[in-house]
């Protein structure tokens, strides 16, 4: 029998979720025309189908991946699904496609389309996540470090770990506000938290003292005979400012980066676990 | 006087040095401390400059007992003059580290009373980092020329990384522009690093747990422009600096300004930029792409192109090497094809491994075709419709700034360069000669 390809598959936007999709594609012989997560819209003419999340199917697929097409092939699809790369279900889906068929050599086939468009986010997703290792700033709010980030990919699973070796006896946490998820740390644990929002308390004077002394270095640094503020911003791309400690105003912002009334503290709002 | 204040004055007096990595040293975090490295290093910030911020980057002291005529810390300069305390330095670093404003220290000085006076501070700052707040992050720090090689050693055993600035690129300079240093005061502490560094790596052969001296290496700077040097010198001198001092970078500096001495460039001269540029490609090219500093210049070519870089500069010269064939061509030949940098022709050879090559590949691989195409064939065919006239060939391959220069007609720059001729027509007549 052919395999059909008239449906479009809904799952709960989970990377467990991904993988059942292609479960059920394999025991059903047919291919989504599509793959969409929970959250997107509906509005398509062809029938949709909604996928349940079993996680011993996930794991089986999972298993598969490593045995089929090459031990690396489950890390990497799994960081796939961290980029902000849109329609990636359905690439991922063709990249488990193919490499069920030809095997660990998808990963040197990198002019075929599927595995250059994953390629290229992944590389877009290792980058982003190397330029907030150094762009991450954190407040010393009696004595907890706190950050708000909004980066373009789903950077937090692959932060936590750098933060977590370097800041050993600190409490911190960052806060994601695109993708609303916190990593919380104390010795020594580490945890992620979906949360709807954060507001970071004021700056006491300490606190202020440090932002200022760190203003007058930066300010100071520069060399006024080389003033080049293109290739600052090649380097360092406005949108990460808003958050960077030496690009704010003294006085604090009129519209804070993070608009959530009322919340005292470091309050999580939401804080429902969630394991990755 | 305040910290803020000190600060300004300290980081003001340490911005000349282009040192700005936080690179060569994989260390993990331990469990009581602070701290860790990353070997790539980690850009924090990007000051107005567009240059990178990885290290909190200041002088111990700007009070120099020295008057190197090149330098605003000189003792006849008229400026205002600040210490830091070692104690007071070691706290400013690490609310910095923990903020992630900064991926460590690079600590340099001027010399306070007594080049050992000078080293002994700087110890005590590190000293304080790693054994009472066990910092693991990044340190870089300079070796005060003239202080007891006994505290050089102790200073190497608390550092990632130290350096001699070599400053002026020959003798004569030096004699000229900084009558206190000689080559040897540069050299000496060099190579007694270089030294040390080796018989570490001995001593931790035998035992594992030995001391680590300077992991990260050695790295020095040299001036651009404050003296008549060309580029061929200072580049014969880079190369023979990697191989006989085994350090692991070279900066290179764009001399800014900053004294009224009738040898040195008056103040408002513009800092020679696009050399400093040039040279930066040519260190990367010794470095990672196995050319030799002959190759790229000679005795009767002793500076670079200001509109073609040197990479472009040795192929056109080179046309017999061309055209270059993608699907059978080895590494090190590979990157030598302009347009192709170590990623491109890394994921060419993986590449290859699944399927030949064409144009259209090449792209997605990350090569330049607007370069590359006049240099190499698929499967033996030349790109398909490739246009061979004066203009696109300028603007193929002239380098970015080069094209800046070109298109907007400012020749001011060109006249430093009058020796060497603007390239249209040798580009074209090279080309045409192999179609
Ligand atoms: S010894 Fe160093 S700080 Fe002192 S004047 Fe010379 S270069 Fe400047």
């Amino acid at each position: 029998m052919p395999w059909t390809t008239d449906v479009i598959y809904r799952y709960d936007g989970s990377f467990c979720g991904l993988l059942c999709c292609v479960f059920e594609s394999y025991v059903k012989k047919e291919i989504p025309l599509d793959i969409v997560s929970e959250e997107s819209p509906q509005g398509s003419l062809y029938p949709e189908k909604w996928i349940e999340t079993i996680e011993v199917r996930a794991q089986r697929v999972y298993r598969s991946l490593g045995q089929r097409i090459h031990p690396e092939a489950g890390r990497f699809l799994k960081d796939c699904f961290l980029t902000c790369l849109v329609s990636k279900e359905i690439l991922i889906y063709r990249f488990i496609n193919l490499g069920y068929r030809i095997g660990g050599r998808i990963f040197n086939n990198l002019t075929e389309e599927t595995v250059h468009i994953l390629n290229k986010a992944v590389k877009h997703l290792y980058h982003e996540t190397h330029l907030l290792t150094g762009f991450v700033r954190f407040s010393d709010c009696a004595g907890t470090l706190v950050s708000v980030i909004e980066p373009k990919n789903n950077v937090l699973p692959l932060l936590s770990g750098h933060f977590c070796d370097r800041y050993p006896e600190e409490r911190f946490l960052i806060y994601d506000k695109t993708h609303r998820l916190a990593l919380v740390y104390q010795p020594y644990q580490a945890e992620f938290l979906e949360a709807d929002g954060f507001l970071p308390p004021e700056p006491d004077a300490r606190e202020e003292n440090f932002r200022n002394l760190w203003k007058k270095f930066h300010e100071t640094i520069a060399i006024e005979g080389r003033y080049n503020p293109k290739c600052q911003r090649t380097h360092l791309p406005i949108r990460y400012r808003d958050y960077m400690t030496e690009f704010q105003q003294s006085a604090p912002p009129l519209s804070h980066p993070v608009e959530f009334p009322g919340t005292q503290g470091n309050a999580l709002e939401d804080g429902s676990n969630r394991p990755l | 006087m305040e910290t803020i204040e000190k600060l300004r004055i300290l980081t003001d007096a340490a911005k000349y040095d282009a040192a700005c990595t936080s690179s060569g040293i994989n260390r993990t975090g331990k469990k009581g401390g602070i701290g860790s490295a990353v070997s790539a290093g980690i850009c924090h910030s990007f000051s107005a400059d567009g240059r990178c911020i990885s290290l909190l980057k200041v002088l111990m002291t700007n009070c120099c007992i020295y008057d190197c005529k090149y330098c605003v810390n000189r003792l006849s300069n008229d400026v205002p003059r600040a210490s830091f305390d070692p104690r007071e330095l070691a706290e400013l670093t690490i609310e910095f580290y923990r903020r992630n404003y900064i991926e460590g220290l690079f600590l340099s000085s001027g010399v306070l009373k007594h080049p050992d006076y000078t080293c002994e501070r700087m110890i005590e700052t590190l000293r304080i980092l790693r054994e009472e707040y066990h910092f693991h992050g990044y340190i870089h720090v300079k070796a005060i020329p003239g202080a007891d090689s006994a505290l050089l050693g102790r200073l190497g055993l608390f550092a990632d990384r130290m350096s001699v600035n070599v400053e002026l690129p020959s003798e004569q300079s030096l004699k000229l522009l900084a009558p206190d240093k000689s080559r040897e005061s540069i050299f000496r502490p060099m190579g007694m690093i270089t030294g040390r560094i080796r018989e570490n790596h001995c001593e931790l052969v035998k035992y594992r747990h030995a001391p680590r001296f300077v992991p990260a290496g050695q790295s020095t700077q040299m001036i651009v422009g404050a003296t008549p040097d060309n580029d061929y010198q200072i580049l014969k001198l880079t190369e023979s600096l990697y191989r006989k001092y085994a350090l692991k970078r070279v900066f290179f500096s764009a001399y800014m300004p900053v004294s009224d001495h009738a040898l040195l460039p008056p103040r408002g001269t513009k800092p020679p930029l696009l050399r400093e540029h040039r040279l930066y490609q040519a260190d990367w090219l010794l470095r990672y792409y196995g050319f030799q500093a002959d190759e790229l210049l000679d005795e009767k070519h002793h500076d670079f192109h200001p509109l073609v870089d040197p990479k472009c500069s040795w192929a056109l010269a080179h046309m017999e090497f061309f055209p270059v064939e993608i699907n059978r061509a080895d590494y090190h030949t590979l990157l030598r094809i302009p347009g192709i940098g170590v990623k491109s022709a890394r994921a060419i050879l993986q590449a290859r491994k699944a399927a030949s090559l064409d144009f259209q590949g090449l792209k997605k691989l990350g090569v330049v075709l607007k370069r590359a195409q006049y240099f190499i064939t698929c499967s033996g065919k030349l790109i398909e419709g490739l246009r061979v006239t004066n203009d696109t060939v300028l603007r193929s391959l002239l380098s970015e700034q080069g094209q800046a220069v070109f298109y907007q007609e400012r020749y001011e720059q060109l006249s430093f360069y009058q020796q060497s001729e603007l390239p249209g027509k040798e580009v074209v007549q090279c080309l045409g000669r192999r179609m």
